[in-house]
């Protein structure tokens, strides 16, 4: 990836989030979200995970956000807008996440790579990234993929009698 | 072959999280944290996804899939808790719910 391109997207992705996530009103908090999501969706391009970018695209900025969205609109949201952005103890959440940061950076500073794997950009090139993950995600990870449909089903269930009016 | 290193993606994915940290820490709207946590689940995606281009394994990608279903039905379940507690107590500030409190 150009690294002008790799600047501007990160500039994006940590500006737009950190805008985003000192709005007042929650409905410009997830717009601004979504475009987030999208500058990030271009860096998995460039990764080399088009499946992820797509996906990306139609779950989190489709789907999750519009589930934002419709929850924001059955609330009423004019207290939030007139009240206090943050808590009481917003300079020790700024320190803290400032000071995990610093030893983050620190101990990230000279990460050693393990063992290369066999798929490397060659290889899916040749047969598109879609499929290879296919192929790895249907044959080593079948069963933890059943038991993600199964967390799925829990969610639907969960979501579905945690905001329902009364339970008969 | 890519001109930007390991390294770059993963401070951007630890910028990033700690972005997420700093909302979940500091906002009062229980919608925000929830989009805090989301931003958090992106940066590990980030990092996983780097990881998974700079060692030639797929492996990474596999279980960005599984962080992805997993934020999918923590948001539905979250929301649906949120709206159920609208309902009872038509507020969604955190420093006015406070029955837990000992």
């Amino acid at each position: 990836m150009n690294p002008y391109l790799f600047g501007y997207l990160a500039a994006a992705i940590v500006g737009l989030s950190a805008v985003a996530l000192t709005r007042k009103n929650p409905v410009h908090a997830v717009l601004l979200m979504i475009v987030m999501f999208f500058h990030l969706a271009v860096l998995y391009l460039g990764l080399g995970a088009e499946f992820l970018a797509a996906v990306q695209i139609i779950v989190y900025a489709g789907a999750i956000m519009v589930l934002f969205l419709f929850v924001i609109m059955m609330l009423n949201i004019k207290e939030e807008i007139e009240g206090e952005r943050f808590t009481g103890g917003w300079p020790l959440g700024i320190s803290l996440a400032s000071g995990l940061f610093l030893l983050l950076i620190i101990m990230t500073g000279n990460v050693l790579p393990g063992q290369q794997g066999i798929y490397t950009a060659q290889v899916i090139a040749s047969q598109t990234d879609t499929k290879a993950l296919g192929s790895v995600l249907y044959t080593q990870y079948i069963f933890p993929f059943e038991l993600a449909s199964l967390v799925l089903l829990v969610a639907v269930v969960g979501a579905i009698v945690l905001a329902k009016k009364k339970l008969r | 072959m890519n001109p930007v290193p390991l390294q770059g993606y993963i401070w951007l994915s630890l910028a990033l999280f700690m972005t997420g940290v700093f909302g979940f820490l500091t906002r009062r709207s229980i919608i925000l944290m929830f989009l805090s946590i989301e931003v958090m689940l992106n940066a590990v995606n980030l990092s996983l996804v780097a990881f998974s281009h700079f060692l030639n394994d797929l492996r990474g990608q596999v279980l960005v899939l599984f962080v992805i279903t997993v934020a999918a039905s923590e948001a539905a379940i979250g929301l649906a808790i949120l709206v159920s507690l609208f309902r009872n107590r038509a507020t969604a500030q955190i420093d006015k719910i406070s029955e837990m409190k000992g």
